[in-house]
């Protein structure tokens, strides 16, 4: 899978309340949720993001509350990938089981700035910053995690039969 | 076959049909129930519902308890309520706790017996890693793995690696579970056990009942941990077997199992401590706070809801009236204790010094009803998250602490140590 997109930068330990106030959890509807998406931590990001957009972070990215509604309105966004230096770890699975790209890698998280064009090849564990013309290596998903983001998700790789 | 597990890895080797498990091994494992609430369970519905399978694994197993948005806060969280007793009724599943009935949920299932030693659980709630405090395996999962789990009976884990606390010594006077919590999530941060165990051994676990331990264990995810597990010891055993509705196993650590990093933590120093905003990794110890006005004070939530920590805010608050300018609003987390505080006399020491005293609900804790704050006001909580916005407004400012915390500050007015005011 490969990503291509403008860089949004937030810091560390970006919690999945700010990410999806609790107040807005009374409906499951991802669009009317979406509009809410990072509203507690930066006001103007559902204007500035464009689709195919890559969110960059510091450590502990979706720490907090379980809410899956947090990977979900951040996918809803447009959002195509999310570099963080790590991700907490409800959060990362929940990212993984709806289909949405993560990668965590500690350098290319630090030095991407706001702004940067950036591109990702999710199977190779390779981010170009085509910016700074910088390029980073990351792990892989292990084989199990590929196969559920491959088949698009848990519920696909249950449907799938991946899974029984 | 000898091997070198942690707690944690043996339960999830045995329910993972394996002799033994390693850290970082990928597992497939059958659960014992699947969680969920009025927030997080619709969402698992509707991805249950695209899976296309007719029935859920396990009609006991499942569990929903509609205590975020409940009672009902506005008519979409009623809508959300009625989608999870509607789905509820349809796939006949027994353990669905609604308004009258329900509690905060984890402190609900152990009251009930529904989780017990040696048990994995999954919960679509972060706070499910409660259940480690009486030897079971438990952490928080999303809507779709409770969606799945609720259709297989399975999720996927890596094997986490642990830390081991070994706790000795006992607790001063007003100091309690979650003192030990904030100083351990003050000592090693927010993300100090990033996807490990938490595993809780030593001499001092005795010294802590068990509703101390359901506190420690709750927060273990504002460590950033998997789980938070303590050795079953007889203070377990007995409130397990007074409850539990199935046998269960008790698992220990093999004597040679490997820890990342291992502590010792000396429970008769830690001191009353206070998380400022907005991490619970800012904390202070109460000599430590200074001069800080409080608006409002919570005591209840999932974290200290519990009659003990109602006992103790009512020892503090007893013939006492809080300061004119503080609203305490007190919830306890289940019916068997709202009753229990009722005919023990808590509710009148509660309302005689001037606190609002609310049905089960999680409410305020995630700035959903019930005690909602506005720009500039600061509230003092035994809750477990002080997130910029979690309680309200985001120039709103929850400082978390301990029940007699709680209840000292409500009196003094501003954060107070439950010895000085006790002194006066």
């Amino acid at each position: 899978m490969n990503f291509n997109g403008k860089v949004l930068k937030y810091g560390d330990n970006v919690d999945t309340d700010v990410i999806i106030p609790a107040r807005y959890l009374n409906t499951i509807d991802k669009k009317e949720l979406a509009t809410h998406c990072m509203e507690d931590i930066d006001k103007d990001f559902v204007n500035k993001v464009a689709p195919g957009d890559i969110m960059v972070a510091g450590y502990n990215f979706g720490c907090g509350s379980s809410r899956e509604h947090a990977p979900i309105v951040i996918k809803e966004s447009g959002v195509s990938l999310v570099i963080a230096k790590s991700f907490a770890r409800i959060f990362y699975r929940n990212a993984i089981n709806i289909g949405l790209a993560i990668l965590e890698c500690p350098e290319a998280a630090e030095e991407i700035a706001e702004g940067d064009i950036v591109e990702a090849d999710l199977d190779a564990g390779v981010i170009y910053n085509r910016t700074t013309g910088k390029q980073y290596a990351t792990q892989p998903f292990p084989e199990f995690i590929q196969q559920i983001i491959t088949n698009g998700g848990l519920v696909e790789s249950i449907r799938k039969g991946a899974i029984k | 076959m000898s091997t070198k597990m942690t707690m944690t890895q043996k339960i999830l080797a045995a329910h993972a049909g394996l002799e033994s498990v390693e850290a970082g091994q990928l597992i497939l494992v059958n659960v014992d129930r699947v969680l969920g609430n009025d927030i997080t369970s619709p969402v698992a519905i509707r991805e249950f519902e695209r899976i296309g399978v007719k029935d859920v694994y396990d009609k006991e197993k499942v569990t929903m308890v509609m205590d975020h948005f409940a009672p009902n806060k506005d008519i979409k969280a009623a809508v959300q309520c009625k989608m999870c007793r509607e789905f509820c009724g349809d796939h006949e599943i027994t353990n669905f706790y609604d308004v009258g009935r329900m509690g905060i949920e984890h402190a609900l299932l152990p009251e009930k017996g529904l989780v017990v030693p040696g048990d994995v659980v999954i919960g679509a709630d972060s706070h499910t890693c409660t259940y480690g405090a009486i030897g079971a395996f438990s952490t928080g999962v999303g809507s779709t793995d409770m969606a799945c789990g609720m259709a297989t009976g399975k999720a996927w884990f890596k094997v986490p690696s642990a830390i081991k606390f070994v706790l000795k010594g006992k607790l001063n006077k007003y100091v309690s579970g979650k003192d030990v919590i904030l100083h351990i999530i003050g000592m090693i941060g927010v993300d100090g056990a990033l996807y490990k165990s938490m595993e809780f051994v030593g001499e001092g676990v005795a010294a802590l009942t068990v509703f101390d331990r359901l506190t420690i264990s709750n927060m273990a995810i504002e460590a950033g941990a998997k789980n938070g597990i303590f050795e079953v010891d007889d203070a377990t055993l007995a409130y397990v077997n007074e409850r539990a509705q199935k046998p269960y196993t008790v698992y220990k650590a093999d004597p040679d199992a490997e820890y990342d990093e291992t502590y010792e933590i000396d429970l008769s120093k830690i001191k009353s401590t206070v998380a400022f905003p907005h991490l619970p990794e800012n904390t202070r110890t109460i000599d430590e706070v200074g001069d800080v006005r409080i608006d409002q004070i919570v005591i209840g939530s999932c974290t200290n809801g519990h009659y003990k920590d109602l006992a103790e805010a009512a020892e503090i608050l007893k013939g006492k009236k809080i300061a004119d300018h503080v609203r305490a609003i007190i919830i306890p987390a289940t019916q068997e204790i709202y009753l229990k505080a009722m005919e023990n006399g808590l509710l009148k020491i509660f309302i005689d010094a001037g606190c609002a005293v609310s049905t089960p609900t999680c409410g305020p804790c995630l700035g959903g009803h019930m005690g909602i704050l506005a720009a500039g006001e600061r509230a003092v909580a035994t809750t477990n998250r002080n997130f910029v916005g979690r309680m309200g407004d985001v120039k709103s400012e929850v400082y978390l602490a301990s029940p007699a915390v709680a209840a000292a500050s409500a009196i003094a007015g501003k954060i107070a140590d439950p010895n000085a005011v006790m002194a006066n």
